[in-house]
């Protein structure tokens, strides 16, 4: 029971961190029917940003405003950056074929893995790029004494029990804006029929902005939970970690928002459950098992719906 | 007589070819051996990428899993196989017949390995391809470094020196062979058709899901050939040379070379391979610059140095060889990054 108890609280953990990079490709997914390969090492540049602004500013004292800034900070580093990759890379290649913008979206991902993994140009304030070795996250907030409470004899570090409330909280807040504001609604149009969209008046590329936005801040969020829990990183850690929640996006249905959340924690339980029952050796391959499973199996996923394609 | 015509046109490569493999293996120095074994262990796997990538317009990732496939396989027959010999032949000769073995059961694995991993992907339209490639590169990675009979992370090594230029010259060559044969194939324009306009070529009745799980079974057949072969070279199989750097490696060759050209693979395969020899003191710079690359050339280029073209379709070879231009619409249609696509048409 205990032992039971102490992976469905690392898995909801580890799932939270997969529900919120996921949504970043569903909502992506859902307004430009493209994967966007970077969205992995955005989640991974979050992280980053997280470390760089720990550095430069916040005084050094780990509290709770400057585990705020931190994270807010990274959060609209990563909007910018969303926007900046959507703005130069991919909105030139939209009339063209499918493939390019696919294509381009490796090279992204590349030019972020590889870029940060250069040796460093900038030596003040920060080492920027960070290069290949893994740095260590710094401590955002101190909670005194008891690092962790136990419940029933499962262990639950504090900084995982506050890293999950906020990822429910963002999960909550973009519930709200997606199904309750007028830059939800559009979105859910551009996303349901893009052409009919524009010609209801609706500013298709800023909405696709926003959307890249919206989506680089969960992930940049993502990052931070992760790194305060996890600290050590390095540039290719998003790589896996966004396949993984591709594979939750798919799993939810690609393109639905509820779906993604769903998916993730669902991905997260499945692999702590069998990682932590079985081998654990072979965790990164049951997220692929899961993947071929689905596509063999459901496709549409979860909670997509099977749509008909009409030409 | 069309059947004897073809079946001459595709063993007459290696009837010129193989003796200036011979030639060039007799002269070449040991220090160029290598760079001459990777530049055809690279036109193999660029070859053999650009029938998906190229050919059927999909996009696979993952070309290193499949070499790894390849490799791990043929090293362990030829490691298991090393004092054996087979009765009544000499020595060398038996060593090579072991390594052929060896080969192809590389290349069975391989294709194996492509057939489980492209039909649940393949099922389906989209980029689905792409990320579950990805993922297979990553697992067939992580499950070598499990696996205690693979050697894990150190990998195998001792492995006997079988490659030699003739046989990554004979296998670059059929590589070649394949593609072409295969363009001027139904099965070719059957993917050609796809690669156009996926739903149209359904509607026309191709069997839209096997073809392309065809392609992508020769295609990883090929690339675990290509693992096979550079394994043998380099005396070594370990996870890290089947990273996905590697796969790609091999994906900007194809893209610069131009998808849906067997020529601009083999250039570009050339060209990069000694490029990256000679400019070895920037090799931290490799990946950023193919980022960059494919960034550039998707925004500037989309098609590639060649296109779809090829140097057997221009006129002056034309001439000189006398072959007929593909069917009457000339070369096989556009690139797949040329096209526009429909399923973006309302995004303004």
């Amino acid at each position: 029971m205990t032992e039971f108890l102490q992976h469905f609280v690392n898995g909801l953990s580890v799932g939270t961190i997969y529900a919120l990079i996921a949504l970043g490709y569903t909502m992506v997914y859902g307004v430009l029917k493209l994967i966007n390969f970077a969205h992995g090492d955005v989640y991974m540049v979050g992280a980053f940003s997280g470390y760089y602004l720990g550095i430069v500013g916040g005084g050094g004292e780990p509290s709770f405003f400057r585990a705020a800034y931190v994270t807010l900070g990274a959060m609209i580093a990563c909007a910018l950056l969303g926007f900046v990759i959507e703005r130069f890379a991919y909105r030139p290649l939209r009339h063209r074929a499918r493939l390019t913008a696919l294509i381009t979206a490796i090279g992204v991902s590349f030019l972020l893995e590889y870029g940060f993994q250069l040796s460093p140009w900038i030596r003040t304030p920060v080492q920027f790029p960070p290069g290949p070795s893994p740095r260590f996250f710094p401590p955002l907030i101190d909670f005194g004494g008891e690092r962790s409470i136990e419940v029933l004899g499962a262990t639950m570090p504090k900084i995982d029990l506050l890293g999950l409330g906020v990822a429910l909280g963002l999960m909550l807040v973009l519930q709200f804006i997606v199904y309750r504001t007028r830059f939800g609604t559009a979105m859910r149009a551009v996303s349901f029929d893009p052409q009919v969209a524009g010609l209801m008046g609706i500013p298709v590329n800023r909405i696709i902005s926003w959307t890249f936005m919206l989506g680089s801040a969960l992930a940049a969020a993502a990052g931070i939970i992760n790194a305060s829990s996890r600290p050590k990183i390095e540039p290719l850690f998003g790589l896996i970690s966004g396949l993984k929640a591709f594979v939750a996006a798919v799993l939810g249905g690609i393109g639905s928002v509820p779906g993604a959340m769903a998916g993730g924690l669902l991905l997260g339980l499945t692999e702590e459950y069998v990682a932590g029952y079985t081998d654990s050796s072979y965790r990164d391959a049951i997220a692929f098992t899961v993947l071929i499973l689905v596509l063999l199996i459901r496709p549409a996923g979860l909670f997509g719906r099977v749509t008909v394609e009409k030409v | 007589m069309a059947r004897a015509k073809a079946v001459f046109r595709s063993i007459l490569p290696f009837l010129l070819g193989l003796p200036v493999l011979f030639a060039i293996q007799s002269v070449t120095p040991p220090d160029y051996a290598l760079i001459l074994v990777s530049v055809g262990v690279n036109v193999v796997l660029a070859v053999s990428l650009n029938v998906v990538n190229g050919f059927t317009g999909q996009f696979s990732l993952g070309h290193a899993g499949f070499m790894a496939v390849g490799a791990y396989t043929a090293a362990k027959i030829t490691t298991g196989l090393v004092g054996v010999d087979l009765p009544f032949v000499p020595q060398a000769f038996s060593d090579q017949a072991i390594f052929a073995l060896a080969l192809s059961a590389g290349m069975a694995t391989a294709a194996l390995a492509g057939f489980l991993v492209g039909m649940p992907s393949l099922r389906l339209r989209g980029d689905y391809l792409a990320i579950v490639t990805l993922g297979f590169g990553e697992i067939i990675r992580s499950v070598i470094e499990n696996m205690k009979t693979l050697g894990q992370a150190t990998g195998l090594s001792g492995l006997p020196p079988r490659t030699n230029l003739v046989w990554v010259g004979v296998s670059a060559i059929a590589t070649v062979v394949m593609a072409r044969r295969l363009a001027v194939s139904t099965q070719g324009r059957a993917l050609f058709a796809i690669r156009e306009d996926e739903v149209a070529a359904e509607a026309m009745g191709v069997d839209t899901t096997g073809y392309k799980v065809r392609a992508f079974v020769i295609s990883a057949a090929y690339a675990g050939l290509a693992g096979a072969l550079i394994s043998h070279a380099i005396l070594l199989a370990t996870p890290r040379m089947f990273t996905f750097v590697r796969s790609i490696e091999v994906v900007v060759m194809v893209v610069l070379g131009g998808l849906g050209s067997i020529t601009g693979s083999i250039v570009a395969a050339c060209t990069l391979t000694i490029a990256l020899e000679l400019l070895r003191e920037f090799q931290a710079y490799r990946m950023v610059v193919y980022a960059i690359l494919l960034i550039a050339l998707m925004l500037l280029r989309p098609q590639g140095i060649f296109g779809t073209r090829e140097i057997w379709d221009l006129a002056i070879v034309r001439r000189l060889f006398r072959t007929r231009q593909l069917a009457a619409t000339g070369p096989a249609g556009a690139s797949p990054t040329e096209v526009r696509d429909d399923s973006t048409k309302g995004v303004v």
